[in-house]
């Protein structure tokens, strides 16, 4: 059994435990609270560029000349896979179910004779999939120093996919990210970038009241300067889903070490104070028997 | 003045104005373009530039873009631009390290539509330049 000085250090390690767990929590929420006023207002931009891709791609489809971001390069050999995940970890299984399901997808890939290459972003998706697939990742983007990822980044993302796509490096492009639901749900999901998935003309198309529009320059030309740029918003909008979702698991991993921690300080507690009481038993039986004995 | 419009200047990370205005004049990319309440739909891409708010009886307001789109629909008028500064704010230094990176597209563009691209790119940044 252990000492009673053994059973103090322990409890004062459990409650500075604790202290530290409950203090990431507060932390996580209001950094929670930020990167989803963040995703809110971003959410105007991704809409209506949603709406004029809807509305432009409708009257793409089937068109010889359309943009091969949209229609893709025909071949579906090459597959590149984005995986963004956080920089840090102590948040639940946030990260490790975004790397579980990239892997699904790789290996369902590799089975299939394709060939996989991989940008990873975030610093844990890179260590979970270095140690099976490193010699695939063909570049790793970390945001560890900045405070609040901005447009910059996404766009930074973006270029280095629109390169390798013009140099012909791949045929389809899928996002990996985490979709944030509430504060206890993220959804592993996987989206695809390229060629572009368009939303359906019919419930996001806009009623002009019988007029056409005029394209200036022609569509073809708008088309070909929006897609990359409208690439460049669905990694952003990734990236802020996934910075909301990191700090939602966050904040619910610390809430419960936090109450893991009360529950066994309460029980070391009660250990304490049982072995406390038999030793003052103890040595009361001790004197009263050396009195007996007199 | 007629007709109001319903104007939208949406960033990627946020939306900057939302109001009922006069006019807006947008650098489009065939030529500036001027749009009132009731304009016919139409959809264009901008060039580097200056778009101008009008609302009568109140200053001017202007803001520098570094290329967009905007569309025209019944509804009003909406800008998708990436960075958007109020002209005022826009030092020369700024502008300048833009001329940059512009000079460092031409340089870097592989094809001969790309370099075009880029340095018709570069001249309106020149341009606007020089008027500041």
């Amino acid at each position: 059994m252990a000492s009673l000085k053994d059973l103090r250090n322990r409890i004062s390690s459990v409650k500075a435990t604790q202290k530290i767990t409950k203090a990431m929590q507060m932390v996580a929420a209001a950094k929670l609270r930020r990167a989803q006023e963040a995703a809110e207002a971003a959410r105007p931009y991704a809409e209506r560029m949603d709406r004029v891709l809807a509305n432009l791609s409708a009257g793409m489809a089937g068109r010889s000349d359309a943009p091969a971001l949209l229609a893709g390069t025909g071949n579906d050999q090459v597959h590149l896979l984005i995986v963004a995940t956080a920089d840090r970890g102590l948040c639940g299984g946030f990260n490790s179910s975004i790397a579980r399901l990239a892997r699904q997808h790789i290996n369902k890939l590799i089975g299939e004779g394709k060939t996989v290459k991989i940008v990873t972003v975030g610093r844990k998706g890179r260590d979970a999939l270095r140690r099976d697939f490193g010699d695939k990742i063909v570049k790793s983007y970390e945001f560890t120093g900045i405070r609040q990822i901005g447009f910059a980044q996404a766009e930074d993302i973006a270029k280095t996919v629109l390169d390798l796509f013009e140099g012909g490096e791949f045929d389809v492009a899928t996002l990996f990210y985490s979709k944030f639901v509430n504060v206890v749900s993220q959804i592993p999901t996987a989206q695809q970038l390229v060629p572009a998935s368009v939303a359906d003309t019919a419930e996001s198309g806009v009623d002009l009241g019988g007029a056409v529009y005029e394209y200036e320059p022609d569509e073809t030309e708008i088309l070909e300067e929006l897609l990359p740029r409208n690439l460049a918003v669905q990694i952003f909008r990734g990236l802020l889903e996934n910075v909301a979702g990191e700090f939602g698991a966050k904040m619910s991993a610390m809430d419960n070490a936090t109450r893991n921690a009360g529950d066994m300080i309460k029980k070391l507690n009660i250990t304490y104070n049982r072995s406390r009481q038999a030793m003052i038993t103890k040595e009361l039986i001790e004197i009263i028997s050396g009195a007996e004995a007199l | 003045m007629a007709e109001k419009l319903s104007f939208d200047l949406v960033s990627p990370e946020r939306l900057l104005l939302s109001e009922e205005v006069d006019m807006v004049v947008l650098p489009g990319a065939e030529g500036d373009m001027g749009i009132m309440g009731g304009h016919a739909p139409v959809m264009s891409t901008l060039r580097p530039g200056v778009i101008d708010v009008d609302v009568q009886g109140q200053p001017q307001r202007r803001y520098f873009v570094r290329g967009g789109f905007a569309e025209v629909t019944p509804a009003g008028l909406t800008i998708l631009a990436e960075h958007t500064v109020p002209l005022a704010e826009l030092d020369t230094a700024a502008l300048d390290r833009e001329i940059g990176n512009a000079e460092e597209d031409v340089a870097d563009a592989k094809t001969d539509a790309k370099r075009q691209a880029a340095q018709e790119k570069l001249d309106h940044l020149k341009q606007l330049r020089q008027a500041i």
